[in-house]
């Protein structure tokens, strides 16, 4: 016989304003097997346990049924407090009546009607329950980290320096990421590259951490603990253990006329290239769409001048496998395209240009050895208009419904910054907010404002003409005066809104985790887990996860290494026990769940059969691997015998439900 | 369920909700406090895959008048690919249920993900219309399992 307890939380009044939860937990009192039945304010705090605790001593239960907030909340807190008292925590079930009945449901009557109904439907899958013991399986002791930008290198150097491996994966030819191209960074005005590039030069020489540069993720395989990757090295055809990085093929190339992608196209790169100087790792890659020994097999010059034999022009795409326990996605942000804001010319007009492209064109390392010159005619601007949220909180489909977030204080920082050195150079910022959260943020605009005297505006900017004089007619509003403004602007610079890299999707895909509809992953809880995704095993580092600045970014990094490191400490994780498991008697080996598992883990074995007749029979029958299954429930459905069933959710249970709430 | 004259006819929903997607769905929809009636009763399972149609049958057996299945967007499952089988699944058992003569509007998949709370509450409203619409589910419903 069933004995089981029955624990109604008013979370505070969260539950009990709506819900009348003396009412629900008489009802369920009243249900077979129910012994006892309790209600108490806060289930989840420290007495609230206790109280389950003691029932559970006290009255000897069998399962438990607590009604409060959802199961994706504090299912695994109640579960402990069942351990700690001895029972099975897989004997606990959880009636969610906080976010889908109070939180919902205004009409108290019928609000309390549905939470009795919910509350039976859990004691009556509860009286299924079976306990369950969670099996272990084996961590691997080597973390991947998806993307070499700061993120990835922060996570790889955390992760590193617990004395782990780690493998870092980057589609480029070199790590460094965003963070590579941008001049200063706010509020303190310092400059990337030189706190970048020691970072990136600390994790090459790093004994612990192996950097695959032009390489992408083909395949990911298994589960927590045990990841099986597959890196697809993409072809740079020189050999990268003799590649020495003295640049001489680049200069002796005579193919020199490719847009250089990381000065945003500005200038040009030869078609062997190193991106930039401080490039990690410091190998040329020749760009196979620009090579003139690849497009008509005549040329062949870097090969010539290359004292170290490293060009090899025959080389392939390689794959390589790799057991890891942990699996760190950085994978970073890109600027959207600006096709579709056709009224900002920044397709017609070579001296608009993008945020990101000034941190080029200011950059001493850029195309202009630092000196802000127009793109178009290569003379000083001295009127620069600003444009704030091009594609970002825009509720329509061109745009990005969110905040980019740091659009606001990388223009405060470009305002300041050329008005420092230009003072002659007028600057207009048309904003719709300013928003500055962060430490020293406010101030920093403010400094731009007061001290700079840069002009902002509040209003949306309506079209950019570029004139046949060179200038271009800026049409704004400015909400505040309530007027049309017309400025000759020299320069326009548009704040693009930032949104996850493309790769990020198919990225998903294979890792199984979940993005939200902007394509950014989705983390396990949004306040209290903001670094794991929900697959266990999987962690986000930086923009990824949302926009986010590179203070954010970095302590986004440690945060996932430091989760990863959790991970990778322990010898062996226990697994998921709600696994699929067959009933050997009735499974005829058909195949068909084998077929439907997305994981492998069903195999066949042959087994001996005591037959009615004292003969023995071997049969072909399927077999679940614990370790494997991740419990889906898909071979269960497929099954025709109905041999397959899943703990935790078997199809008894399920049926229970079904009736309780259809009674 | 009874219908009153003075009193709208009340359906009883059963939605089937992946673990991943749709139920954080639906728990987000609760957070951000929109509204659904409380028709729709939801229950809980790890994948919309694990949903076999014999439950979806035994719920209009028992008296339900619609069932909806929610999992995540195809592509997005969190078993890579269970929401394809459950999209051939139910292909195949609401065709079936068409021959029978059930309305096609009793029944739904609806791939709603973790962060739609808004979209759970609004299929969830034009749902119950639809249910409601159609009055009690009597063909189906097996009278002597109704609790006396």
């Amino acid at each position: 016989m069933q004995r089981i307890g029955v624990f109604v939380c008013h979370c505070g009044t969260n539950i009990a304003a709506t819900v009348d939860v003396k009412a629900v937990a008489e009802a369920l009192g009243r249900e077979p097997g129910v012994i006892v039945s309790q209600d108490y304010q806060y289930m989840c705090s420290e007495s609230g346990q206790n109280l389950v605790k003691n029932a559970i001593k006290e009255h000897k239960l069998t399962g438990v049924v607590v009604c409060s907030c959802s199961p994706r909340m504090h299912e695994n807190t109640f579960r402990n407090a069942a351990a700690s008292a001895g029972l099975n925590p897989y004997l606990v079930e959880i009636a969610n009546i906080r976010e889908q009945c109070s939180w919902i449901h205004k009409d108290i009557a019928s609000a309390t009607e549905k939470a009795i109904i919910l509350g039976k439907a859990a004691v009556a899958k509860v009286h299924l329950n079976a306990p369950l013991t969670a099996g272990e399986s084996p961590v691997v002791k080597r973390a991947l980290v998806i993307g070499g930008g700061i993120a990835g290198i922060q996570t790889a150097l955390d992760i590193a320096e617990a004395g782990f491996d780690v493998d870092i994966v980057e589609k480029k030819p070199t790590i460094g990421g965003k963070m590579a191209q941008i001049d200063k960074t706010f509020p303190t005005l310092d400059c990337a590259a030189c706190i970048l590039t020691p970072k990136m030069v600390e994790a090459s020489q790093n004994e612990h951490i192996t950097i695959h540069s032009y390489s992408e993720v083909a395949d990911v395989k298994g589960f927590v603990g045990n990841f099986t990757v597959t890196i697809k090295k993409k072809a740079r055809f020189v050999d990268e253990t003799k590649c020495t990085g003295c640049g001489l093929c680049t200069e002796k190339c005579p193919m020199k006329k490719v847009p250089n992608e990381f000065n945003m196209g500005f200038d040009n790169r030869s078609a062997i290239y190193i991106p930039f100087a401080q490039a990690v790792p410091k190998v040329a890659t020749i760009d196979p769409n620009n090579c003139m020994m690849m497009k008509t097999g005549k040329c062949g010059v870097c090969s010539k001048v290359c004292s170290a034999g490293a060009i090899d022009y025959k080389q392939e795409d390689r794959l390589i496998e790799q057991q890891y326990g942990a699996i760190v996605v950085a994978t970073g942000f890109e600027p959207i395209k600006l096709d579709k804001y056709d009224e900002f010319a920044y397709n017609q007009c070579p001296d608009v240009v993008t945020s990101l492209e000034l941190e080029r064109l200011m950059n001493a390392a850029g195309p202009n050895g630092g000196t802000l010159l127009r793109p178009s005619d290569k003379t000083h601007p001295h009127k620069i208009v600003f444009v704030q949220c091009v594609g970002s909180r825009c509720d329509d489909s061109k745009g990005k419904p969110y905040c980019s977030k740091i659009c606001c204080m990388y223009t405060a920082k470009h305002a300041m910054l050329i008005r420092e050195k230009y003072p002659d150079t007028e600057v207009y910022v048309f904003y719709i907010d300013v928003r500055t959260p962060g430490k020293n943020f406010d101030e920093f605009y403010r400094r731009a404002v007061e001290q700079y005297n840069v002009h902002y505006i509040k209003g949306m900017v309506g079209k950019v003409t570029p004139r046949s004089d060179g200038k271009i007619d800026v049409q704004a509003s400015d909400l505040l005066a309530n007027e049309q403004l017309h400025i000759d602007a020299d320069m326009v610079v548009l704040a693009a809104a930032i949104e996850p890299d493309k790769t990020a999707r198919p990225l998903a895909t294979m890792l199984t985790t979940q993005m939200d509809t902007n394509d950014f992953f989705t983390e396990a809880h949004p306040k209290l887990r903001p670094v794991e995704s929900a697959t266990a095993g999987i962690f986000l580092s930086g923009a990824c996860q949302g926009p986010k600045d590179i203070p954010e970014t970095v302590a986004q990094a440690s945060a996932a290494a430091a989760k990863a490191i959790v991970l990778l400490v322990k010898n062996s994780i226990t697994c998921n026990p709600c696994v699929a498991h067959s009933d050997e008697l009735m499974c005829n080996g058909c195949s068909s769940c084998e077929k439907v598992c997305p994981y492998g883990a069903i195999t066949y074995i042959d087994k001996e059969f005591k037959m009615p007749d004292r003969t023995i029979a071997v049969r072909r029958v399927a077999s679940v691997n614990p370790a494997v299954c991740q419990g889906c429930g898909a071979c269960t459905v497929a099954c025709p015998s109905g041999a397959m069933d899943l703990n935790g959710f078997s199809n008894s249970q399920i049926i229970a439900e079904v009736d309780a709430i259809c009674k | 369920m009874q219908v009153n004259e003075n009193k709208e006819f009340q359906p009883l929903i059963v939605a089937f909700c992946c673990n991943w997607c749709s139920y954080a769905g639906a728990d987000l929809a609760g957070t951000n406090r929109l509204n659904y009636p409380d028709n729709i009763k939801i229950i809980r399972v790890p994948c919309s895959c694990r949903v076999n149609p014999m439950f979806i049958l035994r719920a209009f057996q028992r008296g339900a008048d619609g069932v909806i299945l929610c999992g995540c967007h195809p592509g997005d499952c969190h078993y890579t690919s269970g929401n394809y089988f459950t999209r051939r699944r139910m292909t195949l058992l609401f065709s079936m249920l068409d021959f029978l003569g059930i309305e096609r509007d009793r029944t739904r998949v609806e791939w709603v993900s973790a962060a739609e709370g808004a979209k759970f509450a609004a299929t969830m409203n034009e749902f119950t219309e639809a249910v409601k619409k159609l009055g009690p589910n009597r063909r189906l419903e097996d009278l002597r399992c109704r609790k006396q």
